[in-house]
């Protein structure tokens, strides 16, 4: 058991116990304590089912890199470094990362009135070597991650297809998917909290 | 169990921001209502959710979907202090309509309609965009929402700012933080694992 696990929200946007924010907080004790078991059910659960822990941290690293995140991003990254076999791993993840980068959300909407608001942007796909290192279940991961990340209005059975073409189970996708929603809303609440616990220093400074 | 996505021939599939009651179908296989245990019964929070094929699809891991479940109803229904529950609807609307989930900016719209008793600035904001002029308080928690919804987040300081000087403390600030965030994790689901059907006539 790992009950010991420290509120990684907290860790992550700098709230100190006693803090300001750290009160607002706990006027939110069930979303903080959700949150807190929506990430463990993700990187800590019981039965890892079909998608491997290397797997969830290196899909969560790379959509936190999408965020130009470095503090989350050396987060998940860092379990893979402490091993030997996915030290090449995280290697590869970085210059992905660099050559994911874009700026969302953009992407198209079913044809007609909103069609004037489709916005056009890129299509991730993994290097060849990427690809080689990664293997093909963990690059579909990243190129969907990439979608989910920048560009979920494209999303289409075609991708889901794609998942499944490479390896992917219907339950893989639902944890997957999970995975990289779940990171997205982490990062906006340790970004929104963060800054507001700088506010609140200056403001009693 | 071989797996399989799902192609759903729609009529009339919605393509543009309603507040209509719109539904939607998934693109992979739901479980069977028959086929659930108790643990998915326990992820599922609330026995109903069991006949929403959305919900069915997500309990496929059911720890996930249970405090994901439980995170979302404290952000928008724990409303004895902080930001007055049409507000946290409003940014999910806002982060909805940014992202681009019809689906889910029609089930908040009517939401932040309903408790805020101004369905013609709602539906403004589906109609005209985020940049839709709704009196500076809503602008204020509008763009703090579509700056979070951005992908590298642009939410900055100046965002604060503006909530404060549009009268929100710091307790409302954490709510809007959490509604906007919390819809780029809805909408991520909504949009990739199915799709938009029209209004039952």
């Amino acid at each position: 058991m790992t009950t010991s696990t420290p509120d990684i929200i907290d860790l992550l946007a700098g709230i100190k116990p006693g803090s300001s924010l750290d009160r607002i907080r706990t006027q939110r004790p069930e979303t903080r304590e959700q949150a807190q078991k929506s990430y463990r059910a993700l990187f800590e659960p019981e039965n890892f089912g079909d998608v491997s822990h290397a797997e969830r941290q290196a899909i969560a690293s790379f959509v936190a890199g999408l965020h130009r995140h470095p503090d989350i991003f050396e987060f998940y990254v860092s379990p893979l470094e402490e091993g030997e076999a996915n030290r090449w791993v995280v290697e590869v993840l970085k210059a992905e990362i660099g050559a994911a980068q874009a700026v969302g959300p953009y992407g198209r909407y079913p044809a007609g009135a909103l069609s004037v608001e489709d916005a056009p942007g890129p299509i991730y796909q993994v290097s060849d070597a990427g690809r080689e290192a990664l293997g093909a279940k963990l690059a579909a991961a990243l190129e969907h991650a990439h979608l989910l990340v920048f560009h979920l209005r494209d999303a289409s059975p075609r991708a889901l297809q794609a998942l499944i073409a490479a390896g992917w189970t219907t339950n893989g996708i639902v944890t997957l998917s999970q995975l990289v929603a779940f990171v997205a809303f982490q990062i906006r609440v340790i970004a929104g909290l963060g800054l507001l616990a700088a506010s609140a220093r200056r403001a009693a400074a | 169990m071989t797996d399989h996505i799902i192609t759903p021939k729609i009529e009339n599939r919605p393509v543009a921001f309603t507040q209509a009651e719109i539904g939607w179908t998934p693109w992979l296989e739901p479980l069977a209502e028959d086929d659930l245990t108790e643990a998915h019964l326990t992820g599922l929070v609330e026995a109903s959710r069991a006949k929403s094929p959305y919900f069915r699809l997500l309990v496929r891991d059911p720890q996930v979907l249970e405090a994901r479940t439980k995170t979302d109803k404290d952000i928008f229904y724990n409303t004895r202090t902080g930001l007055p529950r049409a507000e946290r609807e409003l940014a999910a609307t806002a982060a909805s309509r940014s992202n681009g989930c019809i689906f889910c900016a029609s089930v908040h719209s009517r939401f932040a309609s309903h408790h805020s008793k101004r369905g013609d600035d709602v539906q403004k904001l589906l109609d005209e965009g985020v940049d839709a002029d709704l009196g500076e308080r809503w602008n204020a928690i509008v763009a703090a929402s579509v700056a979070l919804t951005a992908t590298p987040p642009t939410f900055g300081d100046d965002h604060i700012e503006r909530l404060s000087a549009a009268g929100l403390d710091e307790l409302e600030i954490a709510d809007v933080i959490h509604g906007a965030a919390f819809f780029n994790w809805a909408n991520r689901l909504m949009l990739s694992l199915g799709e938009p059907t029209p209004a039952v006539q």
